[in-house]
């Protein structure tokens, strides 16, 4: 028996800092075990919400992550609205689908064209890509910039909008706001279908592998702000039962806790699984993008397709955006009333990286007394590791820096993360005589 | 189009390009909203590149450096022992160091927790925390090294950035404002939320620089840019607490002083004295708590490979 202990050294990684790693243990060129380590600094938000009033729970939620702040919000906005019976107006509805729109056209491009399109043309960053290819990065720019653009209309900022509110928003924009905004959402929808031609255009590494995939599920809509949890596998149940089919486990070498199926297995959320689960509600124009592309197929089975499910699901989010925008009528009052109840609050939304999962506890007070949240990068995890370990026995040959890149850019290709989404691994060997 | 691939690793760059102020992101504890903030300058961005070599922006890009720097941007609070040695390597071979945001700043949201609170949040969050390496508080930047500038908020204000981006280059002072967020509200002819809805609302004693989100929105400013350097903090407290629209309980005034810039001094002396801070003691909040595990991660079910079939 021949080990080789391969260590690679992460040197930032899913809002991590300081030094990651992933640590490949290979026995006669098979991988026995891959771990991703996550040094993020704790910063023990589902301590911090306790004592607190559900509106300071929605602002103070959407710090977890400046990428998607608003699926923090709207996780939680929902789960509360859901426990005290809170019935919003149809117009409250819909622009929070709108400001979901525009996160994920903000999030998708971002990631497509800064972090994940460089990957696959050997550029280190966008802007070097830039160099040889400026109207491609800034049309990438331009799409990101019509997504944040709507969430400061809708939020006032783009990054920690402030006008989600219990009962509806804090304001809601005049009619002649939105429809002023419709120009660059068709724009946007003519940017979003040129990006998935460029996504087409880019060969990813081939690599094929069968997984458990899981995604809201709604039979109206594609899924954002609602849905029951379903699997290619079977699985269908409410959101707020999700504690009943997956759990957390902390592992030593993670600072994230751990997300896996009731039978300790991992699953894959995020662009991929809704597409394969959710295509049947995919916008007309988005459908027809997947249709045209052909690529429904490779894009379950290898991932490194992720980034054509983002580019049909900038389709999805510009298209749907525009439908919102010519249809919206305002509300009588902006939020409707709403009275606390204590008891339990649960609810799960898709963020742009997957299904993201609140609960809270609210007292007799109206106050926190506990909360859990599980962001879609904390249950990717366990599915990143068992990728690598089926991948990476086909890099072991390559030299070094090759093997790291193929790896990054696999790691990459879940999105896990801005912090994390560029190129960190620092490949070092350790011999180990077996 | 036509998008060619280039060699792996990436080009180095070209030779003719002039020296360029040498610029580095890094963050600590934080979301990276504020970094973020950098890349949301869109239309300003390929030209803020062309100007300035970003040549550590793990954020952006894969090129990395350990320094020196001319500008260093520093998002996050100081979180952990490593971060704590970091930050001192950093300001050695920086020369204008700038904190960016209200964790760095401020020590942000998280800094919120007491030494004495450390491990009930801790022990509320994780299992094991023994594995969790964490100090007792997370701290601002000037906590542990001396800083230049600061940019505040909960996220930075883009346009801030870039004049003091600008100032910097120029080797001139940055016009950042100094006012309450209360001014600029006033300036933008928003309805006064305090007067309009009876909404407690941080501006009189918030430093602006947001453009007044908050009121513009018809909501309560929740002081993200931090204390305004000598507002009067506990007379608008006491004024909330028993005013002409209170009274209100202390710890639900407390509280609106306990949020992403709670632990700068003025508003820490708030909740001091009122409450407000997260509650004690925590516990784990699901109904199947996470548990300790230490095996090997799973695979997809159907192991690809197994060690059992290595044959030697």
């Amino acid at each position: 028996m021949h080990t080789t202990d391969l260590r690679f050294q992460v040197q930032n990684l899913t809002r991590v800092e300081g030094e990651g790693s992933l640590h490949l243990t290979v026995r006669d060129g098979l991988v026995s075990e891959a771990r991703l380590q996550i040094f993020e600094a704790p910063r023990y938000f589902e301590a911090l919400v306790v004592g607190r009033t559900p509106n300071e729970v929605i602002d103070i939620v959407s710090r977890i992550c400046g990428i998607c702040p608003v699926a923090y919000q709207m996780s939680a906005v929902h789960a509360f609205e859901d426990l005290f019976g809170v019935e919003v107006d149809p117009a409250t509805r819909a622009l929070r689908r709108l400001l979901y729109c525009a996160e994920w056209l903000e999030s998708h491009a971002l990631h497509i064209y800064l972090l994940h399109a460089p990957d696959f043309l050997g550029y280190p960053s966008a802007v070097e890509l830039a160099r040889d290819h400026r109207q491609l990065v800034a049309d990438g720019l331009r799409l990101k910039q019509i997504g944040n653009q709507l969430l400061a209309l809708l939020g006032g900022r783009a990054i920690h909008p402030v006008s989600v509110r219990v009962g509806g928003f804090s304001r809601a924009p005049r009619r002649r706001e939105l429809t002023a905004f419709a120009p660059a959402l068709r724009e946007a929808l003519a940017l979003s279908r040129a990006t998935v031609d460029v996504a087409l255009s880019l060969t990813p590494p081939s690599f094929e592998r069968e997984p458990r995939l899981v995604a809201l599920h709604d039979p109206r809509e594609y899924p954002m702000n609602q849905g029951r949890i379903v699997s290619n596998d079977g699985l269908d149940l409410a959101a707020q039962a999700w504690p009943e089919a997956f759990h957390e486990v902390q592992v030593p070498w993670s600072n994230a806790l751990q997300a896996r199926g009731s039978d300790g297995l991992p699953y894959l959320l995020g662009p991929a699984a809704r597409l394969v689960l959710d295509h049947e509600q995919l916008h007309p124009l988005a459908r027809e993008a997947l249709d045209a592309s052909g690529a429904l197929e490779s894009i379950r089975r290898n991932p490194y397709r992720s980034i054509v499910a983002r580019g049909i699901e900038l389709v999805q989010a510009a298209a749907d955006a525009i439908d919102i925008v010519d249809a919206y009528q305002p509300a009588e009052a902006a939020a409707v009333p709403w009275q606390s109840r204590p008891g339990v609050a649960a609810w799960a939304t898709e963020a742009p990286r997957g299904l993201l999962f609140h609960r809270y506890e609210v007292g007799e007070d109206g106050l926190i007394a506990a909360a859990t949240i599980v962001p879609p990068t904390s249950q990717n995890q366990a599915a990143i590791e068992a990728d690598i370990a089926a991948f990476a026995p086909r890099v072991l040959d390559l030299p070094m820096d090759q093997a790291t890149h193929t790896l990054e850019q696999l790691i990459r290709a879940y999105d896990p993360c801005i912090s994390c989404a560029t190129h960190f691994l620092d490949l070092t060997v350790d011999q180990a005589a077996g | 189009m036509t998008l060619t691939q280039q060699p792996v690793p990436a080009r180095a760059g070209r030779a003719h390009e002039p020296q360029r102020p040498r610029v580095g992101v890094v963050k600590f504890a934080s979301c990276d909203g504020c970094q973020l903030t950098i890349l949301d300058l869109e239309d300003h961005l390929l030209a803020l590149t062309d100007r300035f070599e970003f040549t550590e922006f793990a954020e952006a890009t894969s090129k990395r450096s350990s320094g020196p720097f001319d500008i260093l941007f520093v998002e996050g609070s100081i979180s952990t022992p490593e971060q704590a040695i970091e930050i001192v390597r950093l300001r050695a071979v920086t020369k204008t160091l700038v904190t960016i945001g209200a964790c760095a700043t401020a020590g942000g949201i998280q800094a919120l927790r007491t030494a004495s609170e450390h491990e009930a949040f801790r022990a509320a969050v994780y299992p094991s925390p023994a594995f969790v390496d964490s100090l007792a508080v997370a701290s601002p930047i000037s906590s542990y090294v001396t800083v230049e500038y600061e940019l505040r908020g909960c996220p930075i204000d883009g346009h801030q950035l870039i004049e003091l981006l600008t100032a910097v280059a120029t080797g001139r002072r940055p016009q950042l404002p100094d006012q309450a967020v209360c001014l600029e509200c006033k300036r933008r002819g928003y309805e006064c939320v305090v007067v309009a809805r009876g909404e407690p609302c941080l501006g009189p004693v918030t430093q602006t620089g947001c453009g007044a989100i908050c009121p513009g929105m018809g909501r309560g400013c929740y002081g993200c840019f931090g204390p305004r350097e000598g507002a009067n903090v506990a007379s608008l407290a006491a004024w909330y607490v028993d005013g002409p629209d209170g009274p209100r309980s202390p710890v639900d005034v407390g509280r609106l002083f306990a949020g992403f810039t709670g632990a700068a001094q003025p508003f820490r002396d708030i909740t001091d004295r009122l409450g407000g801070r997260p509650a004690m003691p925590l516990r784990p909040a699901i109904a199947r708590p996470p548990e300790l595990v230490g095996e090997a991660p799973p695979t997809w079910g159907a192991p690809t490979k197994r060690v059992d079939d290595a044959h030697d």
